[in-house]
């Protein structure tokens, strides 16, 4: 059975929805929040030093981050749900989401800000060797690989954060990328370029994961002239970027050919009222923990807005009114598959 | 039940001499996923700690075990029975997933 009719309901946790969770439950919105059952907190809970959010003069550990921001969330009232979002439907002005343990939450607006998940090379033997060698969490598996000769694939903020981390435990990391130059921070980039373990494989690509039991070996493809050849390494991180976890939206609001969401900025308001969207799930050029915190709270001041203005229809209205005024921006098609609302 | 402690030294006695099947979760305290795992694990131990025991091994403080189980991602989970690895989980995974993948032992 579905629940009370709440006003707000909060998918993801990253620093995007907690900051909207923060804002909504001081404006007594008693927001749900549906935190991820193993991903709560979001990408930061796979780093470690956060050196650039702002108000941590001496960093913070991401994890640590993230707890605190949950805490503030949660003592202004913010109800938090361990659990994956499974369903949503948003259309009309009764939006439901379904969580892991099956049972249907009811809100009359919902933030999104499941942010984004790692991306994969989508080589054969990627899946077989994950755990063995293959990993996306340097901060998790980087122990691991003491004294041992490994590979970092990507050339952005995380890719040399990860070869900066992993020097403490390998013996040589080989930062694999497919160009000539970084796209990572120049701070960034002078440390691991002043570091004597880390080796850079310029323009270069990997082409095939080898190994029986765990990694034995990469093979590399000169991306200008197509040569190949072979690093013997027992550890490979790939940190190539990230996509939106939009997979539960996509056919509902509108979103880019990669999938993020679109929003009218500056604002937060997505094609559907009453729904809107923030963090990395809407963002593909800025994508820190700052800027997704900044657009969680506009999140929960957008929905603030939206909900007044309702419940000003609501009021002036007459009590057999209907649609709510609100559907007249709805799209006609319903998309197959997707649960209608009343 | 709640989730109990082996390390290097008590491994064989508490986990691959136990009567029942073993969990062991690998983990340690720099692993932010390892942190969303325990508590799930704490659950189960209560629900299923009768057929079941959940023990967890922090990897910093006994490097032999998971160096001798060649344990390179955490957190793991491997079940132990008869003294034997019958099955292993990697990566963090909701309750309702471990739940599915320990089905034969709860």
């Amino acid at each position: 059975m579905a629940d009370d009719l709440r006003d707000l309901i909060i998918v993801g946790s990253g620093p995007a929805g907690y900051a909207a969770a923060v804002y909504a439950a001081r404006a007594r919105l008693a927001p749900l929040v549906l935190e991820g059952a193993v991903t709560a907190g979001g990408a930061l809970m796979n780093t470690t030093e956060v050196e650039n959010y702002p108000g941590f003069s001496d960093g913070i550990m991401g994890p640590d981050l993230m707890d605190q921001m949950r805490k503030q969330a949660e003592r202004f009232g913010a109800e938090l749900v361990t659990d994956d979002a499974t369903q949503i439907a948003l259309d009309g002005p009764v939006k439901t989401v379904t969580d892991g343990s099956g049972r249907t939450y009811r809100a009359k607006s919902v933030i999104l800000a499941m942010g984004s998940g790692y991306r994969e090379l989508g080589l054969p033997d990627e899946k077989r060797l994950s755990g063995h060698g293959v990993s996306w969490c340097a901060t998790c598996d980087g122990f691991f690989f003491r004294d041992q000769e490994i590979a970092v694939v990507g050339g952005g903020d995380s890719a040399i954060e990860e070869a900066t981390f992993l020097t403490r435990f390998a013996s040589r990391v080989h930062l694999v990328h497919r160009r000539g130059e970084l796209r990572a921070s120049k701070v960034m980039q002078e440390r691991a370029m002043a570091d004597p373990k880390i080796e850079f494989q310029w323009n270069s690509q990997v082409v095939g994961i080898h190994g029986d039991e765990k990694l034995s070996s990469i093979t590399l493809a000169d991306t200008t002239t197509g040569e190949e050849r072979e690093l013997a390494v027992t550890g490979l991180f790939i940190a190539i970027g990230h996509d939106p976890r939009s997979e539960l939206v996509r056919d509902q609001v509108a979103v880019d050919d990669e999938g993020y969401v679109l929003v009218s900025a500056p604002s937060t308001r997505t094609d559907l009222p009453g729904v809107f969207a923030c963090g990395d799930l809407v963002d593909h050029t800025y994508r820190q923990a700052i800027t997704a915190a900044g657009t969680g709270c506009a999140a929960a001041l957008d929905a603030e807005r939206h909900l007044a203005a309702l419940s000003q229809v609501q009021s002036s209205a007459t009590p057999t009114s209907s649609p709510p005024a609100t559907s007249a921006q709805t799209p006609a098609a319903t998309p197959a598959g997707q649960p209608v609302n009343a | 039940m709640s989730v109990t402690v082996v390390t290097d030294s008590t491994f064989d006695t508490e986990v691959l001499m136990s009567d029942k099947p073993v969990v062991v979760d690998f983990w340690a305290e720099w692993c932010g996923p390892c942190r969303m795992v325990s508590p799930i694990l704490e659950e189960l131990s209560t629900e299923h700690g009768d057929k079941i025991s959940f023990v967890k091994l922090n990897v910093d403080e006994n490097p032999q075990i998971a160096a001798s189980y060649r344990i390179t991602s955490i957190p793991t989970l491997n079940v132990y029975s008869g003294g034997q690895v019958v099955k292993q989980i990697i990566g963090a995974k909701p309750k309702s997933a471990i739940m599915g993948d320990l089905r034969e032992y709860l």
